[in-house]
């Protein structure tokens, strides 16, 4: 078992004829991701990898069955890229792209309310279930299939914390970057809920940083909802406020919320231990398996 | 990431667009807020055009009633360090004279993911002290972004803050055209504070602040041309950093960190501090950086004279350990004597590779983040210590 993906997830991908797209469609592939599609405008008709490009992603959905669309598209395009993926019966879109206006994600935010397509991104790496199939730009090689699911709004820290698990033997069921923007399609909630309802997950490991309340949302939830056991992580204890830490999203306001101290707090009073470092989480995962 | 206008830039912005703003012109030496003020009639204000915040406080705001008390404003205020930033030009503004100042502004409610209203009768302070102190003094209508502000939600949030009848028209007026403004022009935050209320019950924005979401500024040409002027002054190696497009910030510490994703770069922070170090800087080259890349973010750690020792932390996903590797000898390679201890610690994609290709002659190296984070307080230490 795993979340949101698996190896009969069907995937478009939007851009695939781009220097990124076509790099990292190849590098799925090699991972054993079943790229069914590729769609570029005005590129229909050619191939990519022996993958078929449409115009469109209805025409990919509509001729090649894809269930799920990863995006590399460049910023500018990027959220009428995500329309699109969200104007057709996909089950899921995945946004790498980094950088897109926060005001067209905010259209988009308002559209993924109308829809039932799940939006994981933008400004992510993606998701991986170890062993069947990833969307996106992670290093497949870090991984191995096992019980724990994580969560988190960076890329390189999933890397960091991942690679400690699987050091020690601890494999994962499905492993989902969140991304670091400001407005965001799946959230910690979303995410958390997932693993719950997965049979598989026995300890879920959710790496968060400073800015904004989703991790205080997330921590609200674990209260009322969760009964996996979760190991927490927070990046920018040492932030000073108002200085924007690379995410567009990670920035302590001048009035303090936001802060490490305060996602610390909320994670700790729903029984959630946070790592003072990366090899901490790990430990605290290992004594919930024991 | 968001641009920040000066206020003589918003204030045009704004002004064009039709808001009352005060006339004022920029000057740059004592001679032209002279003659500035002349033309404007006194009393006039004088206003430091620097992008900080609490410029009032920090005397970079001062009233002039004739050509003395300008002439002792623009000698004290031009060239004056006002928290870090040198003061080179000034904004003199006719004077208002108001009875009562109000807080508009717009800006992206993160949690919520949609934009929001917000209007005040506490205007003229820190709105966020009032946030915090007094949250139901500021009343907030969410924007559904597919529609716009309806002229009805203007209305609310102005009714809703206590606003006075005889000016509500006119402040609903201004609230819709700072939302339009907030939305074409791709405003991160959109904000008038204070909006002064005069006797006459007029309303005239006294100050202007408009901050852009740098991600549209390709779509915004007219105000990425502003960006240059918007950004002169500040820290060197923070203007070093934007010539290098790093994400950098400068901290207080000696313990320079290089890395790669935000996420891990502020673990590292996080970790100098939790192995009793203190970070000297934030800089993270971001993803698939070349050689020539990884090169310069030494550079730029190596010119901060507070760094003593310095940890290059890099796990590889779209960065190949072989290419950090290149960088690290090209950056070092060019020196007699490595002017601070370099300890590099190597992982991900490639990272066999960057190993074999690394010069372990110029540099220490570590196999977990743990190690190096620790090895590199050490290092900095004994410079400390010596």
């Amino acid at each position: 078992m795993s979340v949101l993906v698996d190896d009969d997830t069907r995937v478009v991908v939007q851009g695939i004829t781009g220097g990124e797209g076509k790099f990292h469609a190849e590098q799925m592939m090699e991972y054993g991701t079943n790229v069914v599609a590729g769609a570029v405008p005005g590129k229909g008709g050619q191939e990519v990898n022996g993958v078929p490009v449409f115009d469109t992603v209805h025409e990919a959905v509509a001729e090649e069955d894809a269930d799920t669309s990863v995006i590399f598209v460049p910023p500018a395009f990027a959220g009428d890229a995500v329309f699109e993926a969200l104007d057709t019966d996909l089950d899921l879109a995945v946004a790498i792209t980094e950088g897109i206006p926060t005001q067209d994600m905010a259209k988009v935010n308002k559209r993924l309310t109308e829809t039932d397509t799940r939006l994981v991104g933008p400004n992510c790496p993606g998701l991986i279930t170890p062993g069947e199939a990833k969307l996106g730009i992670l290093p497949g090689n870090i991984f191995a299939d096992g019980n724990v699911g994580l969560v988190s709004r960076s890329g390189t820290l999933t890397y960091q914390v991942v690679d400690s698990l699987t050091n020690r033997g601890i494999g994962q069921t499905t492993a989902i970057g969140i991304g670091g923007d400001p407005i965001i399609g799946t959230d910690f909630v979303d995410a958390l809920e997932l693993f719950e309802n997965d049979d598989e997950t026995e300890a879920i490991v959710m790496c968060g940083e400073i800015g904004g309340e989703d991790e205080e949302e997330a921590a609200a939830y674990i209260d009322e909802h969760v009964d996996t056991p979760v190991a927490g992580f927070i990046a920018g204890r040492t932030a000073p406020p108002g200085k924007r830490m690379g995410h567009a999203g990670a920035i302590v306001s001048g009035s303090g919320t936001g802060t490490a101290e305060s996602k610390i707090n909320a994670l700790n009073d729903a029984g959630v231990p946070v790592g003072d470092t990366p090899e901490e989480v790990a430990d605290n995962i290992e004594s919930f398996l024991e | 990431m968001a641009m920040k206008l000066h206020e003589y830039q918003a204030k045009d912005v704004f002004a064009d667009a039709g808001v009352p703003t005060p006339s004022s012109q920029l000057a740059s030496d004592v001679d032209g807020v002279l003659t500035a003020a002349e033309e404007i009639g006194y009393p006039v204000a004088v206003k430091a055009q620097v992008q900080v915040g609490g410029r009032g406080k920090a005397g970079g705001i001062k009233l002039a009633e004739d050509e003395d008390e300008a002439r002792e404003a623009a000698e004290s205020i031009l060239g004056m360090d006002l928290k870090g930033y040198r003061v080179e030009r000034v904004l003199v503004e006719e004077a208002v004279d108001f009875t009562n100042e109000l807080y508009v502004g717009i800006t992206m409610d993160r949690g919520e993911g949609k934009p929001v209203a917000m209007v005040s009768t506490k205007g003229g302070v820190n709105i966020e002290e009032v946030a915090e102190e007094d949250p139901d003094a500021i009343a907030r209508e969410h924007i559904d972004p597919a529609f716009g502000m309806h002229p009805f939600q203007a209305r609310k949030a102005v009714y809703d803050a206590g606003v006075d009848k005889s000016v509500a028209n006119d402040v609903a007026s201004v609230l819709t055209t700072l939302y339009d403004l907030w939305e074409s022009r791709d405003g991160s935050d959109a904000e008038i504070n204070p909006l002064m209320v005069t006797a006459d019950d007029d309303v005239i924005a006294a100050d202007a602040v408009m901050n852009i979401d740098e991600d549209a500024l390709f779509r915004q040409p007219e105000l990425a041309e502003m960006e240059e002027e918007a950004a002169s002054g500040g820290d060197e190696l923070e203007q070093k950093a934007d010539e290098y497009d790093f994400d950098y910030v400068r901290l207080e510490g000696n313990v320079g960190i290089i890395g790669n994703g935000a996420g891990l770069v502020m673990t590292t922070l996080d970790l100098v501090d939790y192995y009793g170090g203190e970070p000297a800087n934030f800089l993270d080259v971001g993803g698939g950086a070349k050689a020539e890349r990884i090169a310069n973010a030494l550079d730029m750690v190596f010119s901060d004279d507070n760094v003593d020792s310095v940890v290059f932390n890099i796990f590889g996903g779209i960065t190949r350990g072989d290419e950090v590797a290149r960088g690290i000898n090209e950056a070092l390679e060019q020196f007699d004597e490595i002017p601070k201890p370099v300890v590099v610690r190597l992982a991900g994609t490639n990272w066999e590779e960057g190993m074999e290709i690394l010069n372990e002659d110029l540099v220490t190296v570590e196999q977990t983040l743990e190690d190096a984070v620790e090895r590199t307080v050490a290092y900095a230490e004994e410079v400390t210590e010596q």
